[in-house]
């Protein structure tokens, strides 16, 4: 139990997908202007990650891994390079799921999420979690709470981030930084901040 | 011909930069680069594979159904991407170490796919191949840019060869380690796009809400 | 845009066909799969063996680095032949007397699964790496002359403070004094725990002993300097400074390889035998 809430705590803080890897950056600098937008975002990437990456562990476990398919009596194959594009073909066919499964139950959502359901299929986070899967090799119910907690690490970050763009609105910023340079700086600090997790044990 | 040519490649370089204008493909420029040797490597495959995925669904564009568009695009990527990969394990062994889950990266990498859905969906495969490469060269210009800051500062060396002596090797020179952790790198850009937005104001983004100044004579 | 219509009849009909009907999606989605995994696939088999290659040097390089051996672009294969490889099992604490290849075992990936691997509960693992291997392999340096064994190589792992550092130490053939420490894989903070790759840290280990008369492991890695004057120094090494917890971890890593759980029984066994011959 213990494993696992640590599991978690560091995926959220000290392995944030954003801060301390920077994965999904495009979509995290594009979309946090608003904190009702980031915040939907957010919630559509823990869901989203919550199912690829256990469904990603239980395709690489059974499928891929070197030795994987002695369950259908061929010990010697390693089928671990067609990883990437197995990983993006589940990726992309669970948001479409998830799509169509929002339309038909949660409207509201989907509609207030709108475009950027699809747009979750090429951030790179969601890929990169499924990665970082695989390379510590967890099993299926350490993936679950790592897809959990990098999700939700993941929506923290932008949601600050765009609580931080919101008040920086007012303030007076140099033309050369306007925008993006300046929310390049600001994530930076975020990331130092974040750094002051490290060593955090359960 | 020729002339559009060269505009295709030379204009991702500063004009139309992919990290620093159109926001695409940041998440490898950030992390990547701590070393000049990872970044070359990272700037050299990403360039091909956005080279050669814009040449070949550029090729196939007329026979895409609209339906799985987006999927037949990411097949080719990723196929392209695996390809490298195996490459890199075979002949670049340490650098391919160094850059492990990264290189994977590539495939949803923002620059190729927005590329081959914004250019190589609409013109022949040879323009499409060059405008690939010129994407891939204006984000190899940002990622050395920002490596050279960063492995020069934190580390005194380039490419893995001393160009400060290390005060920690019998030197003079105590290396800012902050360099060496990931947010120097989200500074280092933050201070180049503002370098270029200097040089090049057309590139300034219009501020959503603008303070007024308000002069007070009377005493509240 | 006229089509060529040069084709085969049934190709060129597919390829006829508007882009949105049903028919033609299939063929293309079965198309490109064909071509692209057959693409990737000759590409993955042709490079495999490049790729064995360059692992097992990998970390061949490593051990002859240890030992002090490595020069660049040496012939691996012949600086290599000195070497003597062997498993260790660590429930008999002897030599393994089984099938498997001490050259290709991969003790990290076999301590995930479930025949070779063995959970080590949260109480005993102080170097924090969760699971262990049965077996591991050493590499013994023997004088090519004499045979006689010159130096031990013994493969130590252990979490730092972001990762787990995976390096060889290296003792000489008394087995109690180290001539070598090296860190093959690790992410730890560059500058700070990132210096264990430093050669003038190394360079400290040169010399120390591990265990006092009794058997037990003294070897630790001290916060701050060490005395070299005061008694027991002999065990201690410098620890990295603005590093606690990433010399923490490879003084937790030395007491957890060289004692009870780890090689500390076999080399006890293994010095005896030597003293014999």
């Amino acid at each position: 139990m213990e494993h696992y809430l640590s599991l978690f705590i560091r995926s959220v803080f000290v392995e944030n997908l954003a801060l301390a890897f920077f994965l999904g950056m495009c979509t995290f600098l594009a979309v946090s202007k608003k904190i009702e937008t980031a915040l939907g975002l957010g919630i559509a990437v823990v869901v989203v990650q919550a199912i690829t990456v256990p469904a990603n562990n239980l395709i690489y476990q059974y499928l891929l891994k070197e030795g994987a398919l002695a369950w259908a009596g061929m010990p010697d194959v390693d089928l671990s390079f067609l990883g990437l594009i197995s990983y993006i073909g589940v990726i992309a066919a669970m948001v479409q799921i998830i799509e169509m499964a929002m339309d038909k139950y949660t409207p509201a959502l989907y509609n207030a999420l709108g475009v950027f359901l699809p747009l979750i299929t090429v951030n790179c986070a969601i890929l990169g979690g499924t990665l970082f899967m695989v390379e510590r090799d967890y099993n299926l119910a350490e993936s679950a709470v790592y897809g959990v907690g990098s999700g939700f690490g993941w929506a923290l970050a932008i949601t600050a981030i765009a609580g931080i763009r919101e008040k920086l609105k007012y303030s007076d910023v140099p033309d050369g930084l306007q925008g993006l340079g300046i929310t390049f700086i600001t994530t930076g600090l975020m990331a130092l901040g974040f750094m002051a997790f490290s060593g955090i044990q359960l | 011909m020729a002339s559009q040519a060269k505009k295709i490649i030379l204009d991702p370089l500063i004009d139309n930069n992919p990290i620093t204008l159109q926001v695409l493909g940041i998440c490898s420029a950030l992390a990547v680069t701590t070393s000049m040797t990872a970044a070359l490597i990272m700037s050299i495959a990403l360039t091909s594979v956005a080279a050669f995925s814009g040449a070949i669904i550029s090729s196939i564009r007329k026979h895409i159904p609209s339906s799985i568009r987006i999927i037949v695009q990411m097949t080719v990527i990723a196929s392209l991407v695996i390809i490298v990969d195996q490459l890199l394990k075979a002949y670049a062994f340490e650098a391919s170490k160094q850059l492990s889950v990264f290189v994977g990266l590539i495939i949803t990498n923002c620059i190729v796919l927005g590329r081959a859905e914004a250019y190589a969906m609409k013109n022949p495969p040879g323009m499409s191949f060059l405008d690939g490469l010129g994407n891939g060269l204006g984000y190899s210009l940002i990622l050395m840019g920002v490596a050279f800051c960063r492995e020069l500062i934190g580390t005194g060396k380039l490419f893995g060869q001393t160009i400060i002596p290390v005060a920690n090797e019998g030197g003079w020179y105590v290396p800012n380690g902050l360099m060496l952790l990931p947010p120097s790198a989200f500074f280092i850009i933050g201070l180049m796009i503002w370098a270029i937005r200097s040089w090049k104001p057309q590139q300034v983004e219009e501020p959503d809400y603008q303070i007024h100044q308000v002069h007070r004579t009377e005493v509240l | 845009m006229t089509e060529t219509t040069q084709k085969k009849g049934f190709l060129g009909g597919l390829m006829a066909l508007p882009n949105d009907d049903p028919r033609k999606t299939i063929f293309i989605a079965v198309l490109l799969c064909l071509v692209c995994s057959v693409l990737v696939s000759t590409a993955a088999v042709a490079l495999k063996g490049q790729q064995t290659i360059n692992k097992k040097n990998d970390i061949r390089k490593n051990i002859l680095a240890v030992t002090g051996m490595y020069e660049a672009g040496m012939d691996i294969d012949a600086a290599f032949e000195q070497f003597d490889v062997r498993l260790v099992n660590f429930e008999t604490d002897s030599y393994a007397d089984n099938d498997l290849d001490p050259v290709t075992f991969d003790q990290y990936k076999a301590s995930a699964s479930p025949e070779y691997g063995v959970n080590i509960p949260g109480n005993e693992d102080i170097a924090g790496i969760g699971n262990r291997a049965k077996f591991a392999p050493i590499y013994l340096l023997r004088d090519p002359d004499t045979n006689a064994v010159q130096q031990v190589i013994l493969p130590v792992s252990g979490y730092g403070l972001w990762s787990t550092m995976y390096g060889f130490l290296s003792v000489e053939a008394d087995l109690n004094t180290i001539s070598g420490l090296r860190f093959y894989q690790h992410a730890e903070t560059p500058g700070l725990g990132g210096e264990i790759d430093n050669p003038r840290w190394r360079n400290k280990w040169e010399g120390k002993q591990i265990y006092d008369e009794n058997g037990n492991v003294e070897l630790r890695v001290m916060r701050g300097f060490v005395d070299e004057n005061a008694s027991n120094a002999e065990y201690k090494v410098d620890g990295l400074s603005g590093a606690t917890l990433t010399s923490q971890g490879v003084s937790n890593m030395m007491v957890y390889w060289l004692g009870e759980q780890g090689f500390g029984p076999f080399l006890q066994n293994l010095r005896t035998e030597l003293e014999n011959n």
